[in-house]
């Protein structure tokens, strides 16, 4: 099945110049293997492209139940140079959880995740 | 040695609540009162009002701050530590004694003064002893910009604050230090952790991290079930109670709103997060993926396990530099049609500036309402009620700039229609400071303690 990530994680982000880092923390502990998994370095630059301008670094952080990505060139230069409205990259968490993970049902299901109807429309993945 | 010390954040920028410092020591009980006010961009705001009047460049917020809990610091013995002295630390001491005056506890405040961090006056010479302050990101050597640099100050760690506390010090004003260290210092200081302890600094780092952004941390946009955050306009700001061992509880006075839960905490832990493995400081290289966190009844959570590896033998510089002017206007279209009406605008208002032979570093359009932040991931938006155009323009030629902000009003009349919003008067010119991280040799930086009785 296709989820949201937003049904799977909450996030916050911050900047560093130029880069974005996006902090994705498992709604529940059991789910972050499942993350650790599935939100790939690759996935979430692929979700990027054309967002960002840079590379994506990615690091585990089991303890937190969290991943942490570094999202370079994504500030359109950063801090005070930047034209953007987001210039700190304060809600780039909010663009990360937009992604959409394919999940085997079996592992929906035993990890018990959300089913489609339970969510508002405007947060449920596209059909299949 | 106390077996529990409570340190207490009241300010998370220049710009914070005026009322948390107030609040933090009227609360509950308190040893001490940490307050953050400097950010990248802070320090070059600080040099500029310094050049105007050598009486200023420090963080004018922590005045009222210090007048709103004198009577705590007088009477009942909390202590302040601040990074509020910004590029004038001896300026901001003098301000607080004419506070601790005005409220009749001169002889009560003891004021420690921490300099050292201001490597501007000393650049050149410290160019031409060989330290490049190469850009930890881009790599190019400071030369090329250094006739327009404003600011250059080294981050300082605990060592200066726990130095003035020893010698009775009741507030510290520091300069640049960081964030983190405002916090770590008085637990060091009390339980005298020693320069190499490093699992324990790195604790004290952490529970910096987690305090530092005041709010952030208890329940402020916090996106975790944040419907379910009660009472933010009563939101009660962070402290760490924190143990000899260097475990820590984050809690926040009874009867105050916001939340602090694992959740909450988490989400501030990974805030402006790089390498988790090796965060950086002066004092200790911090390893945030060893920390533990786990519930510790109502708004309290407990941190353990951090483990801590020693520090580098260079300390980061943050170098500020004027890198052109830039101006940001703004016009709202309704619907029928609200954003194809501001993209044709935003076509129309560049072909004017071509024609115009105007140059630009960039020039930038964002759709409010639309695509402003999350950009082509929004999807398709049609029917769109409103949006607002936002233009900015960017570039080394100010009055390049200037004729810029002269062209979004005349759009209101001869440009597409259902266009409001403008009341705000023309966009303003804006000088750039840019921020240039840099490296310099631990050795060269010595920090200076001065206590005033």
């Amino acid at each position: 099945m296709k989820i949201r990530l937003t049904e799977l994680a909450h996030a916050r982000s911050g900047d560093k110049g130029d880069t974005a880092n996006v902090g994705v923390i498992a709604l529940r502990p059991e789910w972050y293997p499942l993350l650790a998994r599935t939100l790939t370095r690759d996935r979430v630059a692929a979700h990027f492209r054309g967002v960002i301008t840079g590379g994506v670094e990615r690091y585990e952080l089991p303890n937190l139940n969290a991943l942490n990505f570094l999202l370079h060139g994504a500030l359109g230069g950063g801090g005070t140079v930047s034209l953007k409205t987001d210039a700190q990259g304060k809600v780039f968490s909010t663009a990360m959880l937009r992604l959409v993970l394919d999940v085997p049902d079996s592992d929906a299901q035993g990890l018990g995740l959300p089913g489609h109807k339970e969510w508002p429309a405007y947060r449920r993945a596209p059909k299949e | 040695m106390k077996n529990r010390v409570i340190v207490a954040a009241g300010q998370g920028f220049w710009g914070d609540w005026l009322d948390a410092p107030r609040r933090q020591v009227e609360g509950g009980p308190i040893d001490y009162l940490m307050l953050d006010y400097l950010a990248e961009v802070t320090m070059s705001i600080l040099q500029k009002q310094k050049e105007r009047d050598p009486r200023m460049g420090y963080a004018r917020d922590f005045v009222g701050a210090m007048d709103s809990v004198m009577p705590a610091v007088a009477d009942r013995g909390v202590k302040v530590i601040a990074n509020a002295g910004g590029v004038n630390p001896p300026g901001c001491a003098e301000a607080i004694r004419d506070v601790a005056r005005a409220r009749g506890a001169d002889g009560k405040v003891r004021i420690g003064v921490v300099t050292g961090d201001d490597l501007l006056p000393r650049l050149d010479q410290l160019l031409d002893a060989g330290h490049r302050f190469a850009n930890m990101e881009t790599g190019a050597a400071l030369g090329s910009i250094r006739d327009r640099v404003l600011s250059a100050n080294a981050y300082i760690g605990s060592e200066p604050i726990v130095e003035a506390l020893a010698r009775g010090a009741n507030v510290v004003i520091t300069g640049r230090s960081t964030d983190t260290a405002l916090t770590m210092a008085p637990l060091r200081h009390e339980f005298g952790w020693g320069a190499t302890d490093w699992n324990r600094l790195a604790a004290g780092i952490v529970a910096g991290h987690i305090i530092e952004c005041g709010a952030q941390c208890s329940g402020g946009n916090c996106l975790y079930d944040w419907k379910s955050i009660p009472d933010l306009a009563n939101v009660g700001y962070p402290m760490v109670e924190a143990s000899p061992d260097g475990s820590f509880v984050v809690t926040k006075h009874p009867n105050t709103g916001g939340r602090v839960s694992v959740p909450t905490v988490t989400e501030q832990l990974v805030y402006e997060m790089g390498d988790p493995h090796s965060y950086i400081t002066p004092d200790v290289i911090a390893d945030f993926t060893s920390i533990r966190l786990a519930p510790d009844g109502e708004n309290r959570v407990r941190v353990f396990g951090i483990e801590g590896k020693p520090a580098t033998d260079k300390l980061k510089v943050s170098i500020a530099y004027r890198a052109g002017f830039k101006a940001v206007g703004t016009l709202v279209y309704a619907w029928p049609d609200a954003l194809d009406k501001a993209k044709a605008a935003d076509r129309i208002l560049r072909e004017r500036l071509d024609r115009m032979g105007l140059n630009f570093d960039e020039i930038l359009t964002e759709f409010v309402g639309v695509s402003a932040t999350h950009g082509p991931l929004a999807g398709d938006a049609t029917d769109v009620p409103e949006t607002q155009l936002r233009i900015g323009v960017r570039g080394s030629d100010r009055a390049a700039v200037e004729r810029f902000t002269r062209e979004l009003a005349p759009l209101v009349l001869n440009g597409p229609p259902s266009v409001t919003g403008f009341a705000g008067g023309r966009p303003k010119v804006e000088e750039v400071v840019a921020y240039w991280p840099a490296l310099v040799d631990k050795s060269v930086v010595q920090t200076k303690v001065e206590v005033l009785a």
